[in-house]
């Protein structure tokens, strides 16, 4: 075993001795893209290969942080807070040799926001965009949006030329049935060109020599060979084996095998997702509990209780293995409109808990159905049944009921679920995001996923507010008041933000980013 | 059926969608019409040689299981040749020798590697091939090459090497059932009156034993075989999970996942052809096999 290590490493040195030609990367993590159309899907592994191809006006670095790409400045107008206008980076070509300018960003959004682009909720206060020059770009809003940049980290840039050439102007329509060469094809202005692919195998990514970055970010990898690994322990395997040199999603139960390793170590980080339990707190009755024409949740006291009954560090300790933080409000952290104050956990214990019960007339408990996600979070079905046994202690009889996400998230769509576990991610890092989605009155264009059916007009109308108040310390007094009255209703009983982690080899460096998105262009060998 | 898998629109559409866009996805896709008119759609449509286009990639059924075919068919030969070779030696020697101790030892193993679950077989063979001896890959088919429309990993060393940990696991059982078959079958034969009499003729053990003993306990290990090859392609849904093996089993597992319902028809559409097409070519077989049936179809 010494002598192989020793055989290898001399071998190491030689191919480093060999040159600076080829750094490989082999990366694995648990899905593949869905497709290489940039405005196709809306998903995190879609979105993670497209950005290495593809590139935004402005994007994050892995800080989270918004920096320029392909615009160099921006900003809301000062005659006109409706209008954004966006200085665009001049001499970039695409990797087909074409010039990148005005045009291709206009069409790019006409095409973000058509009805078959899963993008177009994020463009949704959009009116207009229009090309001022050959470097100027404006969007036009219904209404000064003082957050319009947030929402442009996943709108990816496409030549409008190769776009008409190949019949690919329009996204693809699942009715059509027709398949599209940009679902397949890709001509972006980003740090790395497709060389091949072949979905949910293997897709191989070569460093763009034309690329406009080059000298500004590392670019120390010029070849990226991508494997989707399904099964975790095959996964981890592969990254004890030296096969893969980076996996982005270590099992927690495999950390520690994976950091004894000499040549391997785990990069942790806090994720921009936050874990929570939802409740029927609107409903005159529920369907799932055993209280005849009264609902339980409906009483501030009984939320209250069980808020104090889940108990965050057990569940931490124990079926997290550390690798969570104890939540106290549903927002993860990097979040504008977080503080520590909303994150504390909640004050008293399961006696104090009881007599809230006692209180609100269910001294001797209720019973009702908890629905969860058994393939979607970190040990989801694990933090569900923990929380059963803590729910127990004051009274209350759950009825577990697990299911893979493609049963158990239409149930909050549809109003189904009295009682539920969400996972919340927040791309724009802005409160409003979570408000539109999780706080507002469900309706037509806001509230999609409240399935709370807690409905506070008061509430929706400084929700929507936010979107048009250019005045950004009033907004953030606006936020504030918001969350207060959500920690004070007990929207949501928040539980933890997950943590991610990182296995690669010893030679990769790179910080973790908060949405768990690899940006190899600022990676850096050692 | 379809109201038990779930629902694809969620992860069709992102986080982000509002409730506006769930229905027209809803409309254009059909899932909200009665559940005979679905059904009538879909058979209308396969009739057709069309099966839709998959929710989950965008690109139309029949091109995803064609890209995937290849693999998980020259997975299942390749165990299967594993399994008949090794089982039809392995319980010939174990008939011959009934009593050593090698004979004990392989029956030993061959019990543990019935009870243990495929995926643990799988893992296990990582742990020790992949991970602690570095010897062979731990995912993946490797380098393949284009024939056609078919894609091959047996012609490159890369892909060979793939191979072998999955073929092993996959085909382990089925070499186990073979082997004992073949034992129970060929002691039982070689109790019977025309092996004595072969033996009181003074023929060669070789003969006996391979030209009619073996010949004669061939006709259930066909029939047996036969099956077992339908189920080696229905059931590498858990060894290409294990080892990432490309082929249309993973997609399956990834297509229930999703909800892609037009891949999961088709794919349990494939399966039933041919698990009907396996018997036949075995009732076929017999009578090849087997002189009496031959006779006995003349009358």
């Amino acid at each position: 075993m010494k002598l192989m290590t020793l055989l290898t490493s001399s071998a190491a040195v030689l191919t480093l001795a060999g040159g600076v030609s080829a750094e490989t990367l082999n990366w694995a993590r648990a899905g593949d893209s869905l497709t290489m159309d940039p405005h196709a899907q809306n998903e995190g592994p879609t979105h993670a290969l497209a950005s290495q191809i593809y590139e935004p006006l402005i994007q994050r670095d892995m800080s989270g942080k918004q920096v320029a790409a392909l615009a160099t400045e921006w900003g809301p107008k000062a005659d006109d807070p409706n209008v954004w206008a966006f200085t665009l980076r001049e001499g970039v070509t695409f990797h087909d040799g074409a010039e990148f300018d005005s045009e291709d960003v206009v069409f790019s959004f006409n095409r973000a926001m058509s009805t078959n682009s899963n993008m177009k909720e994020l463009l949704s206060s959009v009116v207009e965009v229009r090309a001022v020059g050959k470097y100027g770009f404006e969007i036009v809003t219904d209404g000064p949006n003082p957050i319009m940049a947030a929402n442009l980290n996943d709108i990816y840039i496409m030549d409008k030329g190769w776009s008409e050439a190949n019949n690919a102007v329009e996204v693809q329509d699942m009715e059509g049935g027709e398949d599209t060469f940009a679902a397949k094809n890709t001509n972006g202005t980003g740090p790395y060109t497709l060389v091949s692919r072949v979905p949910d195998n293997k897709t191989v990514l070569k460093a763009n020599p034309g690329y406009w970055g080059i000298g500004q970010f590392p670019l120390e990898i010029t070849e990226i060979n991508y494997t989707p690994i399904k099964n975790p322990a095959t996964r981890v395997a592969a990254l004890l084996s030296g096969e893969v040199d980076f996996i982005q999603d270590v099992p927690v139960q495999d950390l520690g095998r994976v950091d004894a390793d000499a040549n391997l170590k785990v990069v942790k980080a806090p994720q921009n997702r936050v874990i929570f339990f939802g409740l029927n707190q609107g409903d005159a009755d529920l369907t799932t509990d055993n209280v005849d024409g009264k609902n339980p949740f409906a009483d501030l006291r009984v939320r209250q209780a069980m808020n104090m009954a889940i108990n965050r560090e057990a569940i931490q300790k124990v079926v997290m293995r550390d690798q969570s933080i104890p939540a106290g409000v549903a927002m993860p952290p990097f979040v504008n409109g977080w503080t520590e104050a909303l994150d504390s956990i909640p004050a008293g214990n399961i006696d104090d808990a009881k007599a809230l019960m006692a209180d609100a007339g269910y001294g001797d408990g209720f019973s009702v159905t908890l629905h969860c996600p058994n393939d979607r979070y970190i040990n989801d079905e694990a933090i569900c049944q923990a929380a059963v046994g803590m729910f127990a202690q004051i009274g209350i009889t759950v009825n577990l009921d697990a299911k893979p996400k493609a049963q158990h998230f239409p149930q909050i769509g549809n109003l189904t679920t009295d009682f539920y576990m969400l996972g919340w991610g927040v791309p724009t890092y802005d409160s409003e995001y979570i408000f539109n989605f999780l706080m507002h009155t469900k309706g037509e264009k806001r509230g999609s996923w409240n399935g709370t059916r807690y409905s506070n007009p008061d509430m929706d109308a400084k929700i929507v507010s936010l979107a048009s108040e250019t005045d950004l310390a009033k907004r953030d007094a606006t936020i504030g008041e918001i969350w207060s009255q959500v920690q004070e209703d007990l929207l949501y009983l928040p539980i933890h933000h997950q943590v991610l982690n990182w296995g690669m080899a010893n030679k990769v460096e790179t910080p973790v980013s908060p949405d768990d998105r690899a940006r190899f262009k600022y990676f850096t060998l050692n | 059926m379809f109201r038990f898998v779930g629902d694809p629109i969620e992860n069709m559409l992102g986080q982000e969608r509002t409730d506006a866009d769930v229905e027209r996805l809803r409309d254009q896709l059909g899932l909200d019409d009665p559940f005979l008119l679905q059904y009538w759609n879909f058979l209308a449509d396969a009739v057709q040689g069309n099966l839709g286009i998959s929710f989950r990639q965008g690109r139309p059924v029949v091109e995803v299981l064609i890209e995937r075919l290849p693999a998980t068919l020259e997975l299942a030969f390749i165990s299967a040749l594993f399994a008949i070779l090794f089982g039809v030696l392995l319980g010939v020697y174990t008939a011959i020798r009934s009593k050593g101790w090698l004979t004990n030892l392989i029956l030993t193993v061959s019990l543990v590697g019935v009870s243990l679950p495929t995926f643990l077989i799988g893992i296990l063979l990582i742990y020790l091939f992949a991970v602690e001896l570095g010897w062979l890959p731990s995912f993946g088919r490797g380098d393949t090459v284009q024939i056609g429309w078919w894609t091959t990993g047996l012609l490159t060393i890369s892909g060979l090497k793939a191979i072998i940990l999955p073929a092993i696991t996959l085909g382990l059982y089925q070499m186990t059932l073979i082997m004992r078959l073949v034992r129970s079958e060929m002691s039982e034969v070689l109790n019977s009156d025309y092996i004595r009499f072969a033996r009181a003729r003074g023929l060669s053990e070789r003969t006996i034993n391979f030209k009619h003993a073996l010949k004669n306990t061939l006709v259930p290990v066909i029939t047996i075989t036969g099956l077992q090859l339908g189920s080696i392609i229905a059931f590498a849904i858990v060894t290409e999970t294990v080892f990432q093996w490309p082929g249309v089993g993973l997609l399956f597992i990834d297509s229930v996942q999703f909800v892609d319902i037009p891949v999961m028809a088709a794919y349990l559409m494939f399966i039933s052809v041919m698990f009907v097409a396996i018997n036949l070519i075995v009732d076929i077989l017999y009578v090849i096999v087997d002189p009496r049936l031959r006779i006995e179809g003349a009358n």
